[in-house]
């Protein structure tokens, strides 16, 4: 792939976006979406004012966390499907932090959350590597059940042992003081702290996985397991330390989600970002420097597409739609470079 | 007696989705394809299903909408996990996420609607037999479907030439090239048969088991539940079956725990499936780690018995297969 030049490669990107765009056509105009307007009304809802900005930033940064993190397991060659639950599990364990100080805290109290938030988190996370490297099981699957089990948890305490005096609703936990809500980018309802976090999670993950000698071990497992045993990487010590750490930074992302957005405990805390962040990491061929720009085009459409059952009557999944048709393209077109080349080396 | 078979009729019907879609996956991991993408390829169809038989008042026509729906998901799984010989498990993940956002997207009008659903079929005469009339004399055309997809597949898979050619390209794609088999062509086909067989399952599902389409269905998570227990059942299509009906009798026993715990709130039951998922692929797949083989070694009963509950996924499962490359 590196032997193209900047020129094809840019063609090529062009090509999947086309690809991209004519799908989502195909499959959007039928149900009543006029492509131009319905564009127009995406990118409108999704930037036209400050507060909208705010928005995007704000699920910019659980959305960069989880992308970043899941660079790592998958430089191990390993599937982080359980990075939804991770997001979950670290908001449980943020709010379980926060529950003794109901009247209010200082920043101790919140970065006691934040770092409870990070445990929970990594927790979920080790669970899925022990099930993994101990009980053969696919990480896929126990992934995806810890999702589903994470969820479970959160619909048992906001029923049963952490409801709202008097109502339990799937509104949620009782809100928290507003003492324990990260401050305030200006007077949008993006925090600067979550914007630091984020920031910071990709500069870790770039000199953890590029700059260290555990970075470069971390690759040379991913390549060949079998090798790495016989030089003594100790691959399975590695496979969960990287589970832990992309875990930890989902865990954070639901933090932010608990003490910026919603301020507390929902069904709904982790927004489907995991999910996501697994399609930005894939969209961006798991290069590190394209993961905050993809993440800050999703986050665009996923605030952009609110608008749409408002002005169009058309359901706000299209964004998820149009995110998937994306990655799906993109998919399609490097396969069609590799059968290409193949057909030219075969003549 | 009459709860215990009307609980058997209600486990065979919460279980028809279930086996369908089992089927298809063990048919296409048979062939050598893992396709992950059917959890949201049931929704989909699942959808496509009930809009099709509230459109044309048809359900048996919304059925083989679902069938198509489910076929043309497993086509481009295929397409570009075969042909273009990109990453089965990337593009069946997208395909999950995509489908299930479509599903939503082009359900939006159908949301809550009325419309027609399968009802029951009525067997002549074996109403008023005692045991077997309860459970089969009046029940969903689903679970007769499932049924006879159970035997047809087993009887394809083991007892006919197609069948062989399937187990050939999913065991060894080289063997079987060189005994002129297409490899490629035959392996699209069984996903694409597959496919079909999972969009049957998300009809069952909006059309008999869960009749109705809304945010959320009620069927979400399911195909990650077939998925496992295609595992659990070692690609055999009679185990598998059976591991469908195991996981429906989780389902159905859910409603009773329901009663006999009131002071768990309800939707924690619904995600009770997902641990059972863990611990059975974790018993299933304790067998092939070191210390529990060692164990088994040494006790001939239980060396007997892991003999009968071995599996082996598909040789080749998840391999690509390029003929060019020769033998």
């Amino acid at each position: 792939m590196n032997r193209d030049s900047l020129l094809a490669q840019i063609g090529w990107l062009a090509l999947a976006l086309l690809l991209a765009l004519l799908l989502t056509v195909i499959v959007a105009w039928p149900a009543g979406a006029p492509p131009l307007e319905t564009i127009y009304v995406l990118f409108k809802g999704g930037v036209s004012s400050w507060s909208k900005v705010g928005r995007v930033l704000a699920g910019w940064v659980p959305l960069t966390l989880c992308s970043a993190g899941l660079l790592i397991p998958f430089t191990a060659r390993l599937w982080n499907i359980g990075v939804e639950g991770q997001v979950i599990m670290g908001a449980i364990f943020c709010t379980a932090a926060l529950r003794p100080f109901e009247d209010g805290g200082g920043t101790g109290v919140i970065l006691l959350a934040l770092a409870a938030s990070v445990a929970g988190g990594a927790f979920w996370a080790l669970l899925a590597g022990l099930l993994r490297v101990f009980g053969r099981v696919h990480e896929i699957f126990s992934g995806l059940g810890l999702n589903f089990v994470a969820l479970g948890v959160t619909l048992w305490l906001i029923f049963g042992p952490w409801k709202r005096p008097g109502v339990a609703s799937m509104s949620g936990t009782k809100p928290l003081d507003i003492s324990l809500w990260l401050p305030r980018l200006g007077n949008l309802s993006v925090s600067w702290v979550g914007l630091v976090l984020a920031c910071a999670a990709v500069v870790l993950v770039y000199i953890l996985l590029h700059r260290t000698k555990w970075g470069l071990k971390m690759r040379a497992v991913g390549e060949n397991p079998k090798a790495a045993t016989l030089f003594a990487l100790g691959p399975r010590r590695r496979l969960l330390q990287a589970f832990m750490l992309c875990g930890g930074l989902a865990g954070l992302a639901g933090a932010t989600q608990v003490l910026s957005v919603y301020h507390r405990l929902l069904p709904n805390i982790s927004s489907g970002y995991g999910y996501t962040a697994l399609l930005v990491s894939m969209m961006a061929s798991f290069r590190l420097s394209l993961v905050p720009f993809i993440c800050l085009f999703f986050a665009v459409l996923n605030v952009g597409s609110i608008q749409l059952p408002l002005q169009l009557n058309l359901d706000s999944s299209l964004s998820g739609v149009i995110q998937g048709v994306m990655v799906l393209s993109l998919f399609i077109v490097q396969g069609l470079r590799l059968w290409l080349r193949q057909r030219k080396e075969a003549d | 007696m009459d709860t215990f078979a009307l609980t058997i009729a209600a486990i065979l019907m919460a279980g028809a989705p279930l086996v369908l879609a089992t089927l298809g996956e063990t048919l296409t991991e048979k062939a050598g394809i893992i396709n992950l993408s059917l959890d949201g390829s049931i929704l989909l169809s699942a959808m496509a299903a009930f809009a099709c038989s509230a459109t044309f008042d048809s359900p048996w026509l919304g059925m083989a909408a679902g069938a198509a729906v489910g076929a043309a998901i497993a086509g481009a799984l295929g397409v570009i996990g075969i042909f273009l010989g990109q990453s089965q498990l990337a593009v069946g993940f997208i395909l999950t996420l995509l489908s299930r956002d479509l599903a939503y997207f082009l359900g939006h009008n159908f949301s809550r609607q009325p419309g027609p659903d399968l009802g029951l079929w009525t067997v002549p005469g074996l109403g008023k037999t005692p045991f077997v009339g309860l459970i089969f004399g009046s029940q969903s055309p689903v679970v007769y479907l499932s049924l006879a997809a159970i035997a047809f597949s087993w009887w394809w898979m083991y007892r006919t030439e197609g069948g062989m050619r399937l187990r050939a390209v999913g065991e060894s794609p080289r063997a079987a090239f060189g005994r002129g088999i297409r490899v490629r062509l035959v392996r699209l086909c069984y996903c694409l048969a597959g496919g079909a067989l999972v969009g049957l399952a998300g009809g069952a599902y909006s059309l008999a088991v869960k009749p109705g389409w809304g945010r959320p269905q009620g069927c979400e998570g399911a195909g990650w539940i077939a998925l496992a227990i295609v595992i659990f059942g070692g690609w055999h299509p009679v185990r598998t079956a059976l591991g469908a009906f195991f996981f429906a009798a989780l389902q159905v026993s859910g409603i009773y725990l329901q009663e006999l715990f009131p002071s768990i709130p309800a939707p924690v039951f619904q995600v009770a499936p997902f641990p059972m998922m863990i611990l059975t692929l974790l018993a299933v797949n304790m067998g092939r780690v070191g210390w529990v083989q060692d164990i088994v070694r040494r006790h001939p009963f239980l060396k007997a018995l892991s003999r009968g509950w071995s599996i082996e996924a598909p040789a080749a499962l998840g391999q690509d297969f390029d003929p060019k490359k020769g033998l």
